[in-house]
């Protein structure tokens, strides 16, 4: 590392990855929000925003120009300190962790390539906690502290449940390093199932997910966890002294959260940039999924955008499907071909994991805050070190063959 | 590559600080989280001396320092909490009579 | 001539280390006491990783500054502690004390930093990788890692007893 400055192309590419990473998460985040409100709105039989631009596309735009305009009061008697910090604390924590995520198989596409970096990512997820202890302290104000010492002591039970739920993904992969543990989900079974750590030998860690999946919607406060943010109970809990600017904050950091956890089950258990379907030999043709996938959203986009009702929207979606359909012809080239595979297949796993938690929040009711409690430490806690126990009893007996 | 001695000195530098605030602070659980502060710094010392020597022994023996620390916060801090009922106070200077 | 890039790493996070720790001593309400500490525990991790004691460092980020740390915030903020008071400290301890103190801490630092004089040994028997530490802890620690299980079961179990209401 003594000579870290004196090489510029490490540190010069590090920075360039860094604030792509940056500039494509806050896009993310922005358009996460539209999502979840079209889904949601879709589900209670609403259109949700369609008025800002066609479908509401330009709803986080308008979102965020609120944000930055409306006033920012703050109430008398906080701590100005910490009141302005844990806002801050949040977003940019949740933000760290996209470090060192690998979006694909080539080394350009994760910003940090650490030993451990499971282990980095979890302890961004402890230190998450103080964001929302504080904040919910620092308002100054009754229904805000409640809310924050409640959803803090349950990020801290389910911080437990989860980190062990992943012991057993470890103990298969002997690693704690993101990138071995998906070169070890290689491979098929029989020719067509894929060797991920979900259906792995000597263990599948079914047990070990769904744990994982549940803590995680725990551990982000989100539906049917959210009692501590719910506006029925605690005006909003930890947020509620907080306006505009500050607000979008903690708004972002939930979602930067949401994403990060995606990420990570999609890692741990399902492959992470690994394609389900075998591309060699006859099944050569799946190397050309993800340009289909996305000819075939230009082409229904197109078709909509040439009947919609505003004619803003009939000019701006067909642009906007042209421009999708010269994608799907750059991801079909022959050089490109290879290269988009990791990345598609990412990101498709995560896009579904971000649907499955909107889905949970349109049609699940929240629980009471002492059931939330007794079932993550009464009957989360004891499965997760049961699965701990059962697979390396498994790994072990296979060991010794 | 950062001398040994350079760590070191960091580490006394952070006790002798952590001995002053244990002396000086009149809020029990400031006194409490001084006591926190040295035990870091005598970490910083174990790890030191471990790359120093070559030996991993120092890294296993933070992990022991920091369990053990864990189970002295949970413990003393119920005390405290006890302490702060009975007394309605956090000052240390009030908690000087064995009586409760 | 540019110092090497560890060095300027690590003169950073000592910096960060000491106002820490002096900022726990200074201020006056608990809170503010704890999130220094925090600042401390942080960098002594960038520390640790600096010398290559990855687990150490993700160790002790995890459980000193994200559970032990968030105990003591839970507990500041349950009691509801408000500024210290400010009861007389004597003059002696003002004007004498503080100096003299200061005075003992620079003799122990000064003494520290010249009994190990050189840099470190080269890479010694076993590189500082996760496998090797859980080796060493099975191997030849087990008994203090079993006894130290027993010591947070005992823990659990106190705790639980001193903070429970009278019913």
């Amino acid at each position: 590392m003594s000579d870290f400055f004196a090489q510029p192309s490490v540190w010069v590419v590090s920075i360039i990855k860094v604030i792509v990473v940056m500039a494509l998460m806050m896009t993310a985040l922005a358009y996460l929000s539209w999502f979840e409100r079209k889904v949601v709105a879709h589900i209670q039989s609403r259109w949700g925003p369609y008025r800002v631009g066609p479908h509401g596309l330009l709803q986080p735009l308008a979102d965020g120009l609120k944000f930055l305009f409306k006033e920012d009061p703050t109430p008398g008697g906080v701590d100005k300190l910490v009141y302005f910090l844990a806002p801050f604390l949040a977003m940019s924590l949740a933000l760290c962790s996209i470090a060192v995520i690998p979006f694909g198989p080539s080394p350009l596409l994760q910003v940090a390539d650490v030993n451990i970096g499971l282990l980095i990512i979890f302890a961004i997820t402890s230190l998450g906690v103080y964001g929302v202890a504080l904040g919910g302290w620092a308002s100054n104000s009754k229904y805000p502290l409640l809310g924050g010492l409640r959803s803090s002591a349950q990020m801290v039970s389910y911080e437990l449940s989860m980190t062990m739920s992943v012991v057993g993904v470890v103990l298969l992969a002997g690693t704690f390093n993101l990138r071995e543990i998906i070169t070890q989900q290689q491979g098929f079974w029989l020719g067509f199932i894929p060797r991920w750590n979900l259906l792995a030998p000597p263990f599948p860690q079914v047990l070990g997910f769904f744990i994982y999946f549940v803590s995680a919607i725990a551990e982000t406060n989100r539906v049917p966890f959210d009692l501590p943010e719910a506006e029925t109970e605690l005006v909003a809990g930890f947020h509620t002294e907080y306006a505009s600017f500050k607000f979008a904050m903690f708004f972002m950091a939930e979602y930067a959260n949401m994403i990060t956890v995606s990420c990570l089950a999609t890692l741990l258990f399902f492959g992470g940039w690994l394609s389900p379907l075998p591309s060699t030999g006859v099944m050569a043709w799946t190397l050309y999924i993800p340009a289909a996938a996305i000819a075939a959203c230009a082409v229904i986009l197109f078709i909509d955008g040439l009947r919609y009702s505003t004619r803003f929207g009939r000019i701006l979606l067909p642009i906007l499907s042209l421009a999708l359909a010269g994608l799907a012809v750059v991801c079909a080239l022959e050089g490109v071909v290879q290269l988009i595979q990791g990345p598609f297949w990412f990101l498709s796993k995560v896009f579904l994991f971000l649907f499955f938690y909107v889905w949970l929040r349109g049609t699940l009711p929240r629980f009471r805050y002492d059931q939330l409690m007794s079932f993550g430490w009464k009957l989360l806690l004891p499965l997760s070190i049961a699965n701990v126990v059962l697979t390396s009893w498994f790994v072990l007996a296979n060991m010794s063959k | 590559m950062v001398p040994s001695s350079y760590y070191l000195v960091l580490s006394a530098v952070l006790f002798g600080l952590g001995v002053v605030a244990f002396v000086f602070k009149r809020n029990i659980i400031t006194i409490f989280m001084s006591i926190e502060l040295m035990l870091n710094a005598v970490n910083l010392a174990f790890v030191t001396f471990s790359r120093h020597l070559g030996n991993l022994n120092g890294q296993v023996f933070v992990f022991f320092v920091i369990v053990v620390a864990a189970a002295e916060a949970a413990v003393g801090l119920a005390i405290i909490i006890l302490i702060a009922k009975h007394r309605q106070s956090l000052n240390v200077e009030r908690v000087d009579l064995l009586k409760l | 001539m540019m110092p090497s890039a560890q060095i300027i790493v690590f003169f950073v996070l000592a910096a960060v280390a000491v106002l820490g720790a002096v900022s726990l001593i200074v201020q006056r309400h608990p809170i503010r006491s704890a999130l220094s500490l925090i600042v401390v525990m942080v960098s002594l991790a960038g520390l640790y990783l600096l010398q290559g004691a990855e687990l150490v460092a993700a160790i002790q980020i995890i459980v000193y500054a994200g559970a032990i740390m968030v105990l003591f915030v839970f507990v500041i903020m349950l009691l509801n502690a408000g500024e210290e008071e400010r009861t007389n400290v004597s003059r002696i301890a003002r004007y004498v004390g503080l100096p003299l103190g200061f005075f003992l801490l620079l003799q122990l630092a000064w003494w520290v930093g010249r009994g190990t004089q050189g840099t470190a040994t080269a890479v010694g028997r076993s590189p500082a990788m996760t496998k090797n530490i859980s080796r060493l802890l099975f191997t030849d620690f087990l008994l203090p890692f079993e006894l130290t299980s027993i010591l947070i079961l005992v823990a659990i179990l106190g705790a639980v007893v001193l903070a429970k209401r009278e019913n």
